[in-house]
């Protein structure tokens, strides 16, 4: 199968749909001739043209609201947001305005709106512009959740996100826009809700979201030298969970870590874990841990950046420990 | 416009601001008598503008509106018994009682819904004027706000972007005096209208207590905005009757019993429009009469429809949260 760039998966599922359904337009800073900073979106509007790629002044909360306007109105918008830190700016428009429509016009208006944006550390980008924010949306009922771990899922989870009726919020590592993936040709779409066992595996289960997910089969990698056998998730969309699949590894290895990028305290991490708690309790062998990025602001320096988000070192010692049984009263 | 079809249109015109002024005094005496859920924020005072305005539109074009939001509502077309539903969070309330007074919409007039975030809709309707561009629709959207909005920085990004792109959006101001419990030249400085036009947006004051000046602007920059020349702003100089909400009742504090007294007796919208209306042989004192009364028989009526009807079964809480998922907390099967 061919490979392309994550990036370039992203912009053939906007320019796919964009194809197929005249109502989908792209809306944000920059994405036009300059195709964002990152080029995801090169080429399409000379595609589609300013009226359905168009850009913006630098006006975050301006430019979502608009597109919640639209979106209720008739349209498909995509909204690019150039940086996930951003989104503190669109908090009302997103949460209280798109988040809230359908549910409080008692399911009369739809808010068919896709919010593009990013997440990832390690970029050298200092504490603005390197957050990982999902589960700020995550909390808000009536948004949907997506995280692509590969250009695969970029591409599969985008076109799916166009032709959801509700908000949904994609999240892509910025890091990851130059990683390739095989991806078909043909046309394939990604069901939200639906996770993917990436690597079965007998004896522990890594959960891992976004970027995580590398993060946990290079840690699985690891542990296979010794033994062990990790078995790998990918939840891809964390709104709506697919908590079937999740319980069901649980349930099968009794050890479960689970990795995300977000901060670590009241987060995606913590969440995962109390529902696999709550529901798999007596088929587990070990607390359920956390590892989420560290609750500091990122920090600029390589020296300080790189040692506050998980790696697959800091997850293979987090399940040799787990496999030893030496969690079992860390409370003490 | 035949002079028969302008008596028809003014006759509607004091028909909707009876309505409006009918609906808050009843809105108004569920409150006092603890039969309405939370409060609301009545429009009394104010229907100049709201009529004005949504007589110059038709039924495709789209309003958005505010947390005082029931002239709006009523003036796009709505019906007294789905809005006293919503208001007291019964089944059958425009939005099944999950929205209240502060998000009622009619989506079937065209009205996106009431805003309970302060210039919080300022981008919804620019997004449906980007809409009526992007699919070659005729449709305008008026976006109808109070001057205590002006401070909101929302504003000013839409109304660049309206104006760089030439949307039909017209931006409404309802400059009541007040934002909440403050005057508002204590948070507004400058001229509110220029701050539309350092956009180069073209801006208007216009007496929001005549419907007759609101409505014949109004058309002439509704026809415009159709044929591309907008956005439009205005600025309607009105006056609200009671507090910033129903529980507001003593607000010497901010401002005087006699400067109430004034606009009341002196610049009442509808007693302006119907001492026109006689003086000129539109309408006679028993007519008027007469439609004063059927509007009032129409809201007790509603009203008591409303009081008696059932509320939601509790199964709805989870419902409407997303379009595709009936309930959004049944949990997939473990």
């Amino acid at each position: 199968m061919r490979q392309i760039t994550l990036s370039q998966a992203v912009n053939e599922a906007l320019a796919e749909e964009m194809r197929r359904d005249e109502r989908v337009f792209i809306i944000g800073e920059d994405v036009a001739e300059a195709g964002t900073p990152f080029k995801v979106l090169s080429g399409l509007v000379e595609e589609f043209g300013t009226a359905r790629v168009v850009d913006t002044p630098i006006a975050e909360p301006g430019f979502m609201g608009l597109a919640v306007g639209a979106a209720m109105t008739g349209t498909r918008p995509v909204v690019d947001l150039m940086f996930g830190d951003f989104i503190y700016l669109i908090m009302d428009q997103l949460c209280n305005q798109a988040a809230k429509t359908h549910y409080m016009s008692g399911g009369k208006l739809n808010v068919p709106l896709v919010l593009r944006t990013n997440l990832g550390a390690t970029r050298r980008s200092a504490a603005q512009h390197s957050q990982s924010l999902h589960a700020l949306v995550a909390h808000i009922p009536g948004l949907k959740v997506a995280m692509p771990s590969s250009a695969y899922e970029a591409k599969g989870l985008m076109k799916t996100a166009i032709r959801d009726d509700n908000p949904v919020v994609i999240f892509e590592d910025k890091l990851m826009y130059n990683d390739k993936a095989p991806v078909p040709e043909e046309e394939f779409l990604i069901p939200f809700g639906a996770a993917n066992i990436k690597r079965e595996g007998r004896d522990i289960t890594l959960i891992g979201t976004s970027s995580m997910v590398q993060v946990c089969e290079a840690a699985a990698d690891l542990l296979a030298q010794e033994g062990i056998s990790a078995e790998v998730i990918d939840p891809r969309t964390i709104v709506p969970l697919d908590e079937a699949t999740l319980l069901a590894s649980a349930r099968k290895t009794s050890r479960v870590i689970v990795v995300d990028e977000g901060h670590q305290s009241y987060g995606v991490t913590g969440e995962i874990a109390s529902r696999i708690n709550e529901q798999a309790f007596y088929h587990l062998d070990a607390p359920v841990l956390r590892m989420g990025a560290m609750d500091v602001p990122v920090p600029f320096s390589p020296a300080l950046e790189d040692i506050t988000v998980p790696t697959p070192e800091g997850v293979a010692a987090q399940a040799r420990k787990l496999m030893a049984g030496e969690m079992i009263h860390a409370a003490e | 416009m035949t002079k028969k079809t302008n008596t028809e249109d003014y006759l509607r015109m004091y028909r909707q601001m009876v309505r409006i002024r009918t609906f808050e005094d009843n809105a108004n005496k569920l409150y006092l008598s603890a039969k309405m859920p939370g409060l609301t924020h009545m429009y009394s005072g104010e229907e100049a503008v709201a009529v004005g305005i949504c007589e110059a539109l038709k039924v495709t074009d789209k309003i958005t509106s505010t947390h005082r939001g029931h002239g709006h509502c009523v003036a796009k077309g709505a019906a007294f018994r789905e809005m006293f539903c919503e208001l007291l969070g019964k089944e059958e309330g425009y939005c099944r009682g999950k929205g209240g007074s502060m998000h009622i919409a009619d989506q079937s007039n065209g009205n996106l819904g009431a805003n309970a975030i302060v210039g919080g809709s300022m981008g919804i309707a620019t997004g449906a004027a980007f809409t009526a561009r992007l699919l070659g629709k005729e449709d305008v959207t008026v976006c109808f706000f109070g001057d205590g909005a002006t401070a909101q920085g929302l504003m000013y990004e839409v109304m660049n972007m309206a104006a760089l792109w030439h949307l039909p959006v017209i931006y409404a101001c309802e400059n009541n005096g007040y934002s909440e419990y403050t005057r508002t030249e204590e948070i507004a400085a400058g001229s509110i209208c220029a701050r539309a036009e350092a956009f180069g947006i073209e801006a208007h004051q216009v007496d929001g207590q005549d419907v007759l000046a609101v409505n014949a602007l109004t058309r002439t920059l509704v026809e415009r905005a159709r044929k591309g020349e907008g956005p439009f702003f205005l600025e309607l100089m009105t006056y609200r009757y009671h507090g910033h909400h129903v529980g507001d009742i003593n607000r010497e504090y901010y401002r005087s019993k006699d400067e109430e007294k004034d606009w009341k007796d002196n610049r009442d919208p509808i007693i302006r429009f119907r001492s026109w209306l006689v003086e000129e042989g539109i309408a006679g004192e028993d007519e008027i009469e007469a439609m004063n009364e059927e509007i009032k028989a129409d809201a007790t009526a509603a009203v008591e429809y409303a009081l008696a009807a059932r509320y939601p079964d509790v199964s709805e809480v989870d419902m409407h949260v997303y379009t595709d998922v009936t309930h959004a907390l049944a949990r997939s099967p473990a």
